[in-house]
């Protein structure tokens, strides 16, 4: 019967109630259905969908299925019982691309209200300030008493209720401000707008020359219109960064009772038995139960060396599991892991942050008083001059309009709007629009100037027969190190040495047998070599010595050239990490990178900047693992790589979509050209005030004269702003 | 100046129209997959009788 309770989604109750009958036959079904849906990033033409679309719908447990080109998704409404996995193997048997998206996430977007709902009041005000223009048009061209009028009680009928609808979101605005005794920009929109048409309607009544119903509506379509700008930036950024958060669906292997089971996050429960194989993350914090493994904390610390894992060892949340197939026992689930007591520090570092005034809110501060003195001293002027309060009431309401900050509101978004639909084509993600003032850079090391894959740094030295051998125990194994001795002797042209029995021993290497003796791969404890500073395995042939296999951090792709191009934009560069020293200080030769620090714990991290900032720079902190969450929310601007966790994406003002560093560099240098494109937006709308605004307070200013400087003035920055492309 | 009792209702009534026009399509997702209506008008698929 809940079907029956839930609100019609149709405007109209009488139609609503015609075929609500016969759907809910439909809708009980509907419930029980699944919805699955899958991110297709390869998908480009009227044939991908048509072609998708059709397999899908052959599928006997798919309902529907639509392909959503613009957003490159599919959304598929299935019979219980089929799952994701199915489809995306429908989907990649085609020959297409597919990931399964956490349909929860994406619910939440999927009806964009809020954009919307400004949408509409837009269109409502740009029709009516339309038809109103019109008739004010005739009325400059000279109609006359009765016909005047008219043209004047058409255009309030038509203004006044487009303006209480349309105009809410400033009412809003304003209002929650004055209601903290504040000014923002909305009240003195506002009041020019309220002003404007009492004045009008007064005017109106007594049969008088001056209306300003075009203007009051044309300022509300040109201020929505920023609005919408505004906006539409923001979703896009938000709904992209809800994309790549949905891609990790949140499910764990639970073990209950001998049996497997596929369970989302939210259920599981402390004491839960949980698998976690190799490859996987731990989903929670934990104890090792059972299973040998090495686990790969690079994400929580910055450390790059694996991390024996065996028996009665904590894990914590967000670590990624090597070797063998590890069961641990949940001692915190949800909020009370390691990962979200990150937040707590995140939440400290925020509130320093929230003290940034943004350029729009500044300029307000200054205008919203500036305004409001001028209009009334203008007032009392004329009534003390004239002793006329409708003379003086008009003219106040002119001044108002006049100095509306119709452009200043078009001003700033037009080109954010821009720029960050500039900086997304080269596959960047904004939130904010501090990035031009930053003078220092700091980097994270793991991840970030990285990959966090390892690249065997010694091929050159190594004996002939030991890469051989090391390649043949090294293919059986998807053990990170393991990979990188594959890639690296395959790359080289060796061919894998003839070797038996090859077991993988988790958490220690891998051993097999040749001519007699036993070969090993592995750890130094298990090879009986010294340890190394670096990151290294070992080869251990019989009873010889054992060779060392060692390794450095592959640079991730721009990150010299990106490091390069901000030191020639003169900024300070630091690295930071939690790694150790040697590695770090590697790293920082290898970059050329002046300062760095080691073995930071994440507050070290939050603290260095917080102490940065002290100085009075302008830190942009790079960084992805969660580690350093707390330092991203610290610095003035952050970015974060798309393949960052998370609650680092989420903490940051920008992610980088690619893999590649190199825009970063080019990202700050359109920061800066879209700050000069706003202060000249400013200045460009106070050259109209200067002109319009003295003919306002001496009385010459005609309807007709303000409605030409506020449509030039909005134009003209818009223009401007177009021309960042 | 009697032609003015026609036109304006006209002209107020047309542009009314647009306006509800444009609600209605907002209001039924038109506007969540430009990219994809533009191609789909295309395809041959659902030329024949209508998507069931």
């Amino acid at each position: 019967m809940t079907a029956l309770m839930q609100p019609s989604p149709s405007a109209c109750p009488a139609c609503a109630a015609a075929p609500a009958a016969a759907s809910l036959a439909a809708r009980a079904t509907a419930a029980s259905s699944e919805q699955i849906a899958l991110s297709l990033p390869t998908i480009h033409c009227s044939a991908c969908i048509s072609k998708i679309e059709r397999a899908l719908g052959a599928h006997p447990g798919v309902r529907s299925a639509r392909v959503n080109l613009t957003l490159k998704r599919a959304s598929i409404e299935a019979a219980p019982g089929v799952t994701a996995e199915q489809i995306c193997a429908l989907v990649e048997g085609l020959g297409f691309e597919a990931h399964e998206l956490d349909a929860g996430t994406l619910n939440a977007t999927a009806t964009d209200r809020a954009g919307r709902d400004l949408l509409m009041r837009l269109a409502v005000a740009g029709f009516a300030s339309m038809n109103v223009m019109l008739l004010s048009v005739s009325v400059w061209s000279g109609a006359e008493a009765a016909t005047r009028d008219m043209f004047h009680w058409i255009s309030a009928a038509i203004t006044l209720p487009a303006i209480a609808f349309s105009g809410v979101p400033f009412f809003r605005s304003a209002w929650a401000a004055l209601r903290k005794r504040r000014l923002n920009m909305d009240v003195p929109i506002v009041l020019a707008i309220v002003l404007a048409i009492m004045t009008s309607l007064w005017e109106t009544m007594l049969s008088g020359e001056h209306a300003y119903f075009d203007a009051a509506l044309t300022l509300t379509f040109f201020l929505l219109a920023g609005r919408y700008l505004d906006h539409r930036t923001r979703a896009i950024a938000r709904s992209a960064a809800e994309e790549l958060t949905a891609l990790e669906v949140p499910r764990a292997t639970r073990l209950r009772e001998g049996a497997e089971e596929q369970v989302n996050l939210a259920e599981l429960r402390l004491g839960d038995m949980i698998l976690v194989r190799p490859g996987g993350r731990m989903p929670v914090d934990g104890e090792i139960v059972a299973g040998t493994s090495e686990i790969d904390r690079s994400l929580l610390t910055g450390e790059t060396l694996p991390v024996f894992a065996g028996l009665g060892q904590a894990v914590s949340a967000g670590e990624v599991n090597l070797t063998g197939p590890l069961t641990i026992r949940a001692t915190a689930v949800g909020a009370d892991t390691s990962l979200h007591r990150m937040a707590d520090l995140v939440a400290i570092a925020e509130s320093g942050r929230s003290r940034y005034t943004s350029l729009a809110d500044h300029a307000a501060k200054l205008y919203a008083p500036g305004v409001h003195i001028l209009a009334g001293l203008s007032f009392l002027g004329w009534y003390l001059y004239s002793w006329d309060i409708r003379t003086a009431l008009n003219i106040a309401a002119a001044v108002l309009i006049i100095t509306c900050p119709c452009a200043l509101g078009l001003a700033v978004p037009a080109v954010t709007t821009a720029a960050s639909g500039r900086l997304f084509r080269r596959g960047m993600l904004i939130k904010h629009e501090r990035l031009a003032q930053v003078d220092t850079v700091v980097f994270d090391k793991t991840g970030t100037l990285t990959t966090g894959s390892p690249q065997l740094s010694n091929l050159g030295t190594l004996p002939r027969p030991s890469l051989e051998l090391a390649l043949a125990l090294a293919q059986g194994s998807s053990h990170p190190l393991a990979q990188a001795i594959m890639h690296a002797a395959r790359a080289e042209g060796s061919v894998a040495a003839a070797v038996s029995n090859v077991t993988e021993v988790p958490g220690y290497g891998t051993k097999a047998m040749v001519g007699g003796q036993e070969v090993r791969l592995g750890r130094a404890s298990w090879t009986g070599a010294q340890r190394l500073p670096e990151t290294a395995t070992f080869l251990k042939v019989g009873t010889e010595p054992p060779v060392a296999l060692t390794f450095t951090d592959a640079l991730r792709p721009g990150a010299t050239e990106a490091v390069q191009a901000l030191m020639a934009q003169g900024k300070r560069v630091i690295l930071i990490s939690g790694d150790s020293a040697p590695a770090v200080e590697a790293l920082a030769q290898r970059l050329h990178i002046p300062h760095w620090l080691a073995e930071a714990l994440p507050a070290d991290k939050a603290a260095r900047i917080a102490a940065l900032r002290e100085e009075g720079a302008h830190v942009l902190m790079v960084g992805d693992g969660l580690n350093d969450t707390a330092a991203l929310s610290a610095a003035d601007v952050s970015i974060s790589p798309a393949s960052a966790l998370d609650a680092a994406r989420v903490a940051s003002d920008i992610v980088l979509l690619g893999n590649d560093l190199a825009p970063i560099a080019a990202a700050c240098d359109t920061a800066k050209s879209a700050i000069r494109r706003i202060h000249e937006n400013f200045r460009i709308a106070t050259l109209y005030n200067l002109i319009a605004v003295p003919l306002a307070v001496a009385g010459l200013c005609s309807p007709l004269i303000a409605a030409l400087a506020m449509s030039l003035s909005s134009m003209t920055v818009t223009l401007n702003a177009l021309r960042l492309r | 100046m009697n032609i003015l009792a026609y036109l304006i209702p006209i002209s107020l009534i047309l542009g009314g129209v647009g306006l509800v026009a444009f609600i209605y399509t907002v209001r039924s997702n038109q506007y969540d997959d430009p990219e994809g209506d533009a191609r789909r008008i295309l395809s041959n698929d659902w030329d024949d009788h209508p998507k069931p």
